[in-house]
Order: structure tokens, then sequence, then C-alpha cells
């Protein structure tokens, strides 16, 4: 038994150790942010923090068309979110409660754009939008990536398990299926769409080729793309190329930390490892 | 007539529900996938039409020594993330599912909150900590090496190199997946073996690794899709080079499209590497199944 309890202690150290070594360079890149250009680079500097050196993020907010790329961002992915989310519920409410000639046709076409990876199309899509007129503009950024299929097989896994007792019910009542689909399925599984909206968010958040390639001016760019361009125009200034991956990063590290135990069922659930 | 009113009312509502997602699938998805197709037959420049050139572009993909080497460069970073990394997010799954309380949930951030990062974060910071005469690694390399390795700027070390911060940035996704499969499995089966005397190895041999055995093969066949997709860390840390020694399919897209202006040639490729994700995606599934059932 005192072997298991050392066994335990050592393990236990262990892992603190791993998770040390994996969350280094997130402390490195808050060492650097407040730290003076010169101390970044000058051999005494240590990698303890020794310095609250604020000019990297000043510079980064005024210098930089930061609070543009951020407007950008959240635009976008916030108007992705609700527009995935409304088209995949009502997608998933008729092909699991509703009979109609072509249902398994449109759940067949769901499944196998499950399989296509959206970055063998950048080039079709590409001139597609050119053709649209939606180079730099939200429209471009927004529109492939609105084929979200995860979120549809999600919901209708979700609608399928609702027990048949409580349509039944409501059918009796005289309601009609936009009460069912928002009086019923969807308050019922509010958990699901609060954990979808949260990865449809992320990735879009995060999202690098396709708005990379659709933007070509710095006043439409978001985030991820927005600040490549600082990298360009700083040179070898990496306190202030830190303060802006801070910053670029923060949003949605922040929720992150603070909606911990949701993200991370979130991110579960839309593996299909949990439900 | 009631109800036959009733049932066409049925069906047209189920196709109102159905029209704005397939209205833009049809615009964003399924007509660029058949213009794609369409696209790699024609001579076309990125914007405009070109002439029908037949499976010229094939032809000359296949006799084109960059194409050889992406793909070559795609096998061996697969090699380089795919199996490291589930082995990686495992053992840390099985270090954080022994934690408790709020060490877990502190353990579990510090691995997790890499994913979170927006790709070009990621790659700054590595590219700092990685900088050929300030970065704070290099004293480790050096240990190593012996000296200093400009890591994005030499072909030995660059495509290493993308594998090491891809798996720090991705893992953490594995890790739940894992840590999900984990809590899947019945505690009564670690009591039981326990009051028979089995070891923490013997737990994990007999009952840990079979019954994760469908999380595992999951984790693998999302992990070769992906890391197939590679484009981003390559593009921002060493743009393909050195020397095209990180030169991939997708990058092979992006170029030739995009900066040679060949919209045909470009989706020649882009489709080889739609084909290429489908057969080993599937025919990886079909492997793991396999072993799993037996």
């Amino acid at each position: 038994m005192r072997a298991r309890t050392l066994a335990n202690t050592l393990l236990t150290t262990l892992a603190l150790i791993a998770a040390g070594v994996w969350f280094f360079p997130i402390y490195w890149a808050f060492v650097t942010a407040f730290r003076s250009e010169d101390r970044v680079v000058s051999a005494e500097s240590g990698i303890i923090p020794d310095e609250l050196n604020l000019s990297g993020f000043a510079n980064a907010i005024f210098n930089t068309r930061l609070l543009t790329w951020y407007v950008n961002s959240i635009g976008t992915a916030v108007i992705i979110t609700l527009v995935v989310l409304a088209t995949g519920a009502m997608c998933a409410y008729a092909l699991s409660q509703m009979r109609f000639p072509g249902r398994r046709l449109v759940y067949g076409i769901v499944l196998a754009s499950f399989m296509v990876p959206a970055q063998a199309l950048v080039v079709s899509q590409f001139i597609l939008m050119d053709r649209l007129g939606f180079i730099n503009t939200w429209a471009g950024i927004i529109l492939p990536q609105l084929i979200v299929p995860i979120v549809i097989i999600v919901y209708k896994q979700f609608f399928d398990a609702v027990p048949k007792e409580m349509r039944e019910a409501v059918v009796l009542d005289g309601g009609g299926d936009a009460t069912l689909l928002f009086r019923v399925y969807l308050p019922l599984n509010w958990g699901i769409t609060t954990a979808l909206a949260i990865i449809t968010f992320i990735t879009a958040w995060n999202a690098f080729l396709w708005p990379f390639l659709v933007t070509t001016t710095e006043d439409v760019m978001t985030i991820p793309v927005g600040i490549t361009q600082v990298n360009d125009a700083f040179g070898v200034a990496y306190a202030r190329l830190m303060a802006v991956a801070l910053l670029a990063a923060a949003p949605v590290a922040v929720a992150y930390l603070v909606f911990q135990r949701r993200v991370t069922e979130a991110v579960m659930i839309s593996a299909g490892v949990k439900g | 007539m009631a109800i036959i009113q009733n049932r066409r009312r049925h069906v047209l509502t189920a196709y109102a529900l159905l029209l704005p997602f397939l209205l833009i699938f049809s615009l964003v998805f399924l007509y660029p996938a058949l213009r794609i197709a369409q696209l790699s037959v024609t001579d076309a420049s990125l914007i405009g039409e070109g002439n029908f050139v037949g499976l010229e572009n094939y032809r000359r993909l296949l006799a084109d020594r960059l194409f050889w080497t992406s793909l070559k460069n795609n096998g061996y970073f697969l090699v380089l993330t795919v199996v490291p990394t589930t082995a990686i997010a495992l053992a840390i799954a099985l270090m954080v599912n022994r934690l408790k309380g709020r060490l877990q949930a502190l353990v579990l951030m510090m691995f997790f909150l890499p994913y979170v990062l927006p790709v070009s974060v990621v790659t700054e910071i590595w590219a700092w900590m990685l900088d050929f005469q300030f970065g704070v690694l290099q004293p480790l390399i050096s240990l190593v090496n012996g000296r200093p390795v400009p890591v994005f700027r030499n072909p030995n070390w660059v495509m290493p190199g993308i594998a090491v911060v891809t798996i720090w940035w991705t893992n953490g996704f594995n890790v739940l997946l894992f840590l999900a499969g984990l809590r899947n499995i019945p505690r009564e089966l670690y009591e039981a073996s326990a009051l028979d005397g089995a070891t923490r190895a013997q737990q994990f041999r007999r009952v840990t690794w079979p019954l994760l055995w469908p999380v595992t093969a999951l984790v693998l066949t999302l992990q070769l899709i992906l890391q197939l997709k590679l484009f981003d860390q390559v593009y921002l840390l060493s743009e393909g080079g050195p020397f095209n020694s990180s030169y991939v399919l997708l990058m092979m897209v992006y170029r030739t499209a995009f900066q040679l202006n060949q919209g045909g040639y470009a989706s020649a490729v882009a489709l080889v590497l739609f084909a290429v994700i489908v057969v080993l995606s599937v025919l990886q599934y079909q492997l793991l199944r396999i072993r799993g059932r037996s």
C-alpha cells in the first residue's frame, strides 16, 4: 500500500511537470510581451518575469489595425454561428421528425459533405466570390464558412432521441411544426445548442486559410490574418509581436477560461464521444 | 381531402425548413465542387475561362517533381504527427484522469489552452522561441545538436519543427476525446480487477486499452484527415522551404492558383488531394475497425 501512495505522488508530480512544460510557450509569450525590446534580446534576461513594461501593448493597440480586426472577427464569427445554427436546426428537425420525398437524399448529401475537405474547394470558391464581387467583403469571408455538416448531424441525433409522447401531446394541443421546433425540440436541447455554438464560433474565429485568401486589404482582415501583417511591418520586435499575439488570442482564450467546463463538453459532444 | 391537404402542407413545410441550408450548400459547396472538377480538365487561369485540354493537367501532374516532393512531405508529416500525437494525448489523458477537482481542472486547462489560439498566434510564439539568435529554446537545441539551428530554415529540422508546433497546438482536442473515453469505462471493472490482484499495468492492458480502442481509432482517423490538410503552419513558418523541404499539396494548390495564376492545374492538384484524403481515411478506418474486432 505504501508503494502505491508513493507511486501516486510521483505520477501527480509528473503530471504537474508535464503541464508546466506544455504551458511554457504561453508563459514565455507573457514574459516577453511585458518586457522592453532591449531587455527581450539582452543576454542577462532570464526566464523569470522581471518587468511590467506596457509599451508593447500600447503599440499593438495604437499602431496596428487590431481593433478593426477584432470587429471583423467578432462580426463574421457571430454571423456564421447564428446562420449555421439556425439553418442546421431547421434542416435537422425536418430530417429527424418529418416524412417527405427526398429525405434520404438530403441526409446523404449532409453526410457526404462531412467527408469533403473544404480546403480542396478554395480555388473554385475564390473564383465564385470574385464573380459575385465578394472579395474583400464580410460576405466573402462568411459564405464558404456556412457549411458545417456536423451541426446538422449532432442536432439530428438529439432530435431523434426526444420521446415521441412529447410530440404527440403538442400536436393534440393543435401545435404545428414551428411550435414543436422552437418550443419543444430546441429548448429541450439547449445544452447542445450552446455546445455547437461554442464549437462553430471558435472554428470561425480561428479560421485562417479562407479569410487569408479572400481578404487583401487590412480593413477587412480577421484577427488571425491581420496579425501576420504586423509581423511583416515590425521586423524583429518580439515584445511588440508577443503583445499583439496575446491580445489577438485574448477574447477566445478568456472565454474558454471562464466557461472551461462548457467548452470541454462542447468539444466532446461535437466529436460524438459524449451525449 | 383535409388529410391530403395536410399531407401536402407537411411536405411543403419540410422543404421550407431545408431550403436555407440547401441554397447555401448549392452555392458555396456543390457548385464549387462541380466547378473544380470541370476546371481540372481546362487550362484556365485563376479568373477567366480556359480551353478543354482533357487529362493534360493530370499527365503534367504525374511528371511534376514538385508534386511528388509535396506528396512525400505530406506522408512524412503524417508519420511525424498522427501516431505521436495520439500516444502523447493518451498519456496526458491518463495523467489528467487520475487527478481530482481543482487540480484536474488546472492541469487540463494548461494542456487545452493552446487549442483555442489562432494558428498565427501559435506560429508567432514558436518562431520567437526558436529564433536563431535569441530563441529561448536554442540553448536546448545546442545541448542536443552542439550548436543553434535556424529550425524553420533548415531542410532537416523544418518538418519535425512544424510537427512539434502542430502537436502542441492541436493535442488538447485529442486529450479531451481520450478523457471522455476514459470516463465512459465503468469503475467496477477497475475495482473488480484490483480485488483480483491486477497491477496497474495489467489493468491498462486488459481493461483500459481494449475499451478505449474505439476512441483511439477515432482520434487516429481524425488526425490523419486533419494533418493531410496541412497548410497554415507551413505557410506561416517556412512558406514551403527551404528548398521545398516543407512543400505540401495544399501549399502547391495555393501557389499554383494564387501566385502562378493557373486555376486549371491547381484544380487538378486539389482534386488529387481530395482523393488522397478520402481513400486514406476510408482505408484507415476499415483497418482500425478490423483490428478492434479481432
